[in-house]
């Protein structure tokens, strides 16, 4: 076959289910591809050896017809996932060296369904950041890049590593991280299809933590078949994590019907922000009408409590960081900082973190520890804990009028030049995620469909926001609105 | 509320990071961004509102009270930036 790497995740299962190529064939192609591709810094830590074994072993699995439904299939794993023997990092030096022991959930779920790993993909820091530049790597880089104009874009962030290597063919298909919109914001820069799914239904057990209330695991991929082909294989019932949903999972791939008549999509109007680009708007607009062209009934619908869900997700996410990564202490794992004669426990402490983390994720560690200290606790962790429970009752209103999904944006801009935000405030990054962070607070399913490309010849997305465990329903929705927009535009190979 | 650079400082303790004296009015006008960013929840209304604390519905779920891992202290350790004799080790915490 020609080009393998240009396949998606549904129509290489065909062709091996076929005969038509083999694993060997695919993790080859790839492997080859990821070696001519260092200047999009996607992977960090490259696993030829383990994607070689893992590929012949499919290929002997499929004549016997033991073939799992990821069979030979060869993925990107982010590196905030857990692979046991192979670095992970989070994307920070005070995880320099960190092997673990032990392989996550998710990950272990790929690869009892046979997938194959190509290696680990760049990330911000603990998933801290919009763009990929809070990375300990350095920057993964966007292969899209406007008409004429040869800057480096960011592919977003957090999960920029994978989105990155998902829209350069560098994977069939990659994992990925969501806490305030870590999945889609990527998806839309790179016009790649990100899902976060409802919170619990992937178990987080082997991820490294960030923001445990807010936090979970979805795929980026090449089209909307395959990331309900990638749910289905990562989510499911695990009793390492708590908060784990014990709901069985369908089968999402066979919900794929383009079927929407009679659906009710609900347009929420205070996701008109100001300052907002008209080819945003005009592109939403579109949406809409794709989505009505296919039966889909559009109202509009209000959730009032939307500007309030960035400061509250600044409270709540830093409040749970300063928690989670309090564990990185120079102790057990990771990097331990150098000390001077007759240094103390404590010393050892400070030394390590001040070395280990980069500013961003010191920042917010430093904010959730303010915002949790005595005195302050009720006066912005309580309070934000209320105000979201607001939030989420805005979308159990518009879901109990009887909307079935929820039409906005992904982001309020393409992807915008590495180091355009150097100088800026960090609340100027936040606002990056102004259309995502709220399906976080609220629990809920999300996902980003690329639809146009803007006047720079740079793709923009829209999200759809789903009720809570009803994914089958809101990709079937997505799938609707990915035929109608037929967007098949690739970059252009300049790496 | 203003961050002065004595509450960074004490905030930056308590976080266990260690920052330099001359990094503290930097850290500070950020956290006075940050913080002043997050002051518009006070216009919410939020009387009578319980606090989220589980986004999802769901009991949690109780087990038994039984060791269900363990006995592998080499794996633990594997990791460890200074281990000896079967423990991690650190600076002396005790005189």
């Amino acid at each position: 076959m020609s080009d393998l790497t240009k396949l998606g995740l549904a129509d290489a299962r065909d062709a091996l289910t076929k005969g038509e190529t083999t694993s060997v064939e695919l993790t080859e192609a790839f492997l080859t591809a990821i070696e001519a591709a260092d200047g999009l810094n996607a992977y960090v830590h490259k696993t030829p050896e383990i994607a070689m074994d893992r590929a012949k072993a499919a290929d002997a699995a499929r004549r016997t017809a033991e073939a799992g439904p990821l069979c030979g299939l060869p993925l990107g794993i982010k590196d905030l996932f857990c692979t046991q023997g192979v670095a992970s990092q989070a994307g920070s030096r005070i995880l320099e060296g960190f092997k673990p022991e032990y392989e996550s959930t998710v990950t272990s779920k790929l690869w009892d369904a046979g997938a194959v790993m190509l290696g680990k993909l760049n990330m911000d820091e603990f998933a801290m950041g919009s763009s990929n530049e809070t990375s300990t790597y350095g920057p993964a880089v966007n292969p899209w890049r406007q008409t004429g104009d040869d800057k480096s874009l960011t592919p977003g962030g957090s999960s920029g590593g994978s989105s990155a290597a998902v829209a350069a063919d560098l994977c069939l298909a990659a994992t990925a991280t969501d806490t305030g919109g870590s999945i889609r914001q990527p998806a839309a820069f790179t016009g790649t299809v990100g899902l976060k799914p409802t919170y619990g239904r992937c178990s987080r057990w082997g991820i490294v933590a960030f923001a445990s209330s807010l936090d979970q695991a979805g795929p980026i991929t090449k089209s909307v078949r395959d990331a309900a082909i990638m749910l289905g294989a990562m989510a499911g019932h695990d009793a390492k994590d708590s908060t784990s949903a014990e709901l069985a999972v369908p089968d999402f791939e066979a919900m794929l019907t383009g079927d929407i008549k009679g659906q009710i999509i609900g347009i929420p109007k205070e996701y008109h922000v100001d300052g907002m680009p008209p080819e945003i708007d005009t592109l939403w607009t579109r949406g809409k009408e794709m989505l009505a062209d296919a039966g889909a009934k559009i109202v509009d619908i209000s959730l009032p409590h939307t500007k309030y869900a960035l400061p509250t997700y600044y409270v709540i996410a830093p409040a749970e960081a300063s928690s989670n990564l309090a564990r990185y202490d120079g102790v057990r794992y990771g990097r331990r900082a150098a000390l001077a004669q007759g240094d103390g426990i404590t010393d050892l402490y400070e030394k390590t973190r001040a070395e280990g983390f980069g500013d961003e994720v010191k920042r917010r560690v430093m904010v959730g520890t303010y915002v949790l200290s005595a005195g302050f606790y009720d006066a912005y962790y309580n309070r934000a804990r209320k105000v979201r429970t607001l939030i989420k009752k805005d979308f159990e209103d518009a879901f109990a009028q009887g909307v079935d999904a929820i039409l906005t944006p992904a982001t309020p801009s393409s992807a915008f030049p590495i180091g355009a935000m150097e100088d800026a405030d960090p609340v100027q990054m936040y606002l990056n995620d102004v259309f995502t962070v709220t399906v976080n607070l609220a629990g809920l399913p999300g996902i980003s469909v690329p639809v146009g490309l803007d006047a720079k010849g740079l793709p923009l997305g829209l999200q759809l926001i789903g009720r809570p465990w009803e994914e089958g329903a809101l990709l079937n929705t997505a799938y609707a609105m990915e035929k109608a927009a037929g967007f098949v535009d690739k970059p252009a190979r300049w790496w | 509320m203003s961050i002065d650079e004595s509450t960074a400082a004490k905030v930056a303790s308590l976080a266990r990071i260690r920052v330099e004296a001359e990094e503290l009015p930097a850290l500070a006008a950020d956290f006075n961004r940050i913080l002043g960013f997050i002051e518009q929840l006070g216009e919410v209304d939020i009387d009578g509102v319980e606090p989220m604390v589980s986004v999802t519905p769901m009991k949690l779920r109780l087990r038994e009270d039984v060791v269900t891992d363990g006995g592998q202290p080499e794996k633990v350790l594997s990791n460890a930036p200074d281990a000896r004799e079967g423990f991690f080790a650190v600076p002396k915490v005790v005189e």
